[in-house]
């Protein structure tokens, strides 16, 4: 049902979870999430057509309150815990390129 | 050291001070903590001046709450405002968040004094305290074994008569599985219960926040204070906090007890021993003991290791070096986002990252989340019709004594495994608790464990209550 769990496939998906791994990672890796992914192929090769699925214990219902103005954290504060503030604002590296 | 009830009541009537508590447990903490390295951060002048404020509360003549003046040990992964919270990792070190958990509020107007913030595994994914990194936690009974986890430190801090209470969290069996290697009572309650605002998320469909005492009296005590709803969390069931503490000496008589066979096959053969031992002390005390099987239980580790590491890989995306935390510079975001990412996470938050990473990602969704998902619900099921014909089920918490120092971290599957009969719990969603009987190799404290259905906490303290009875007993 499923293939074996291959060092491209951890590649991908480090990258994808923001991550960069060694090579010794990525082999270590490789074989380690394998081996759970085995063990989780027991579940993945079950006949579970027309089950349900369960995301949370009781079902998440929207839970609404009444639209009332009330304090939120002091942005002063928050800014403090920042790597990087500036001018009130979360502050980056550049996210565009420079212009051609 | 005393119960969590004495101190409370000596510093209501008078006959001792919250701060001479507080002073104490300060003392205790400096003893053995460069030992066993339970707490990450000592809150020595935070924690005195609660205490202080207890005792004017107390010489004005006011109302003070059941846990007056009672030291209690913080996760790290509870945020309290001002306080280092790091939930164990590199990534948060030095962050002092601007806002405290709900629990916190709850035990500071119950009078509780707050002595700091204890190890864990890195973001409460592990079963040993060792994924932290800020170095192992070393169980108070044996320093050369861990205290399980993930809430080892806060498991130790009890064990090592630290403080008389601590609250952990427990994901897949992080306060269940250290009460019962560390000799405590541990509490998972009801996934709603307890208000999860101020806990750092790991999988936000599985966690909940509760509480570890020497007693199941002090555990009741101080899951009554933190129970209840809270609008700050969506989750919260919509009810105020259930009286516990009036239940405790309820007994079991006339109480269906399920012995249930998934629950403690494969464990050692004295911890099997113990929870027969448990079922006999039931049925002593009145209960009826019902032989179950459940064999939708073998599924659930595997379908726990795909939904819980899924919920993270999406919680831990906001670990990216912009808000709070570590920032690695790089020439642009998402370079800087990696290497943030990269230097910040230890090995196993990886791992569990990666995984879900997969399970969620185009091509396999349906195969391994999906299918999990569907197996939760067989699960569900299952106890549900278990429960038709018992009031709690009975087992063991984990499947040996508290194992050795690095005897299992080159092995994640065997670590995995050390939480194979707590996991049902959390994912139904029920309540369950730990309570020591017995004791096996070298000394070393087994645990027994009760599970009952949503809202059943009051049954399980009363049972519980039944068996602490017999154990000192024996």
């Amino acid at each position: 049902m499923t293939s074996p769990l291959r060092r491209e496939d951890v590649a991908k998906v480090a990258k994808l979870a923001r991550l960069s791994l060694s090579e010794a990672e990525l082999d270590e890796f490789t074989a380690q999430l394998g081996q759970v992914l085995e063990h989780a192929n027991d579940i993945a090769a079950l006949d579970l057509e027309g089950v349900v699925p369960t995301a949370h214990p009781f079902g998440l219902i929207n839970v609404v309150r009444e639209d009332v103005r009330r304090a939120s954290l002091a942005r002063d504060d928050v800014l403090a815990m920042a790597p990087d503030a500036r001018d009130g604002r979360f502050a980056v590296p550049r996210i565009m390129g420079e212009a051609p | 050291m005393r119960s969590a009830l004495d101190i409370a009541r000596d510093v209501r009537s008078g006959a001792t001070t919250a701060e001479r508590e507080t002073a104490s447990s300060l003392a205790a903490i400096r003893e053995r903590n460069d030992e066993l390295n339970v707490f990450l951060f000592v809150d020595e002048e935070g924690a005195l001046g609660a205490a202080r404020r207890v005792d004017e509360r107390v010489a004005r003549g006011e109302e003070v709450g059941s846990l007056a003046g009672v030291p209690i040990a913080l996760k790290d992964n509870l945020c309290q405002m001002g306080v280092p919270t790091t939930a164990g990792s590199k990534i948060l070190q030095g962050w002092r968040p601007p806002y405290s958990a709900t629990v916190i509020g709850r035990i500071l107007d119950a009078g509780a004094v707050p002595m700091g913030k204890t190890n864990m595994d890195e973001f409460a994914m592990g079963s040993s305290t060792e994924t932290s990194a800020y170095g192992p936690t070393r169980n108070p009974l044996d320093v050369d074994r861990v205290p399980g986890g993930s809430s080892g430190g806060s498991a130790s801090a009890v064990a090592a008569d630290m403080t008389p209470l601590s609250l952990g969290s427990d994901t897949g069996g992080s306060i269940r599985q250290p009460a019962a290697l560390c000799g405590l009572v541990g509490v998972k309650p009801t996934y709603g219960l307890v208000s999860r605002y101020g806990l750092i998320a790991f999988a936000s469909s599985l966690d909940q926040i509760g509480p570890f005492a020497k007693n199941v009296t002090d555990a009741a005590t101080l899951l009554e204070v933190i129970a209840g709803h809270d609008p700050m969390d969506s989750t919260s069931l919509p009810e105020p906090a259930p009286s516990l503490v009036r239940h405790v000496n309820d007994g079991v008589a006339g109480r269906r007890v399920g012995l249930v066979r998934e629950l403690f096959e494969g464990a050692d053969d004295e911890v099997v021993a113990e929870v027969g031992r448990a079922a006999t002390a039931l049925r002593d005390a009145g209960a009826t003991i019902v032989e179950l099987s459940i064999p939708e239980i073998h599924l659930t580790l595997s379908a726990y290791y795909l939904i819980a590491p899924a919920e993270a890989s999406s919680n831990l995306a906001r670990y990216d070096g912009v808000r709070y935390g570590l920032r690695v510079d790089g020439d642009d975001v998402a370079a800087m986002n990696e290497a943030t990412r990269t230097a910040g996470f230890g090995a196993e938050v990886k791992r569990r990252i990666m995984l879900g990473t997969y399970a969620l990602s185009a091509g396999y969704y349906d195969a391994y989340y999906g299918q999990a998902l569907k197996v939760r619900t067989q699960l569900i099921d299952a106890f549900r019709r278990a429960y038709l014909e018992t009031d709690l089920l009975l087992g063991a918490t984990t499947p040996s004594v508290a194992f050795a120092l690095g005897e299992k971290t080159a092995d994640p599957m065997a670590m995995y495994l050390s939480d194979v009969f707590t996991i049902p719990t959390n994912l139904a969603g029920d309540a369950a608790i730990s309570v020591p009987f017995g004791v096996g190799r070298a000394g070393l404290p087994i645990g027994v464990q009760l599970l009952g259905p949503g809202r059943s906490e009051a049954r399980l303290f009363a049972a519980a209550r039944v068996l602490e009875v017999a154990d000192e007993r024996s």
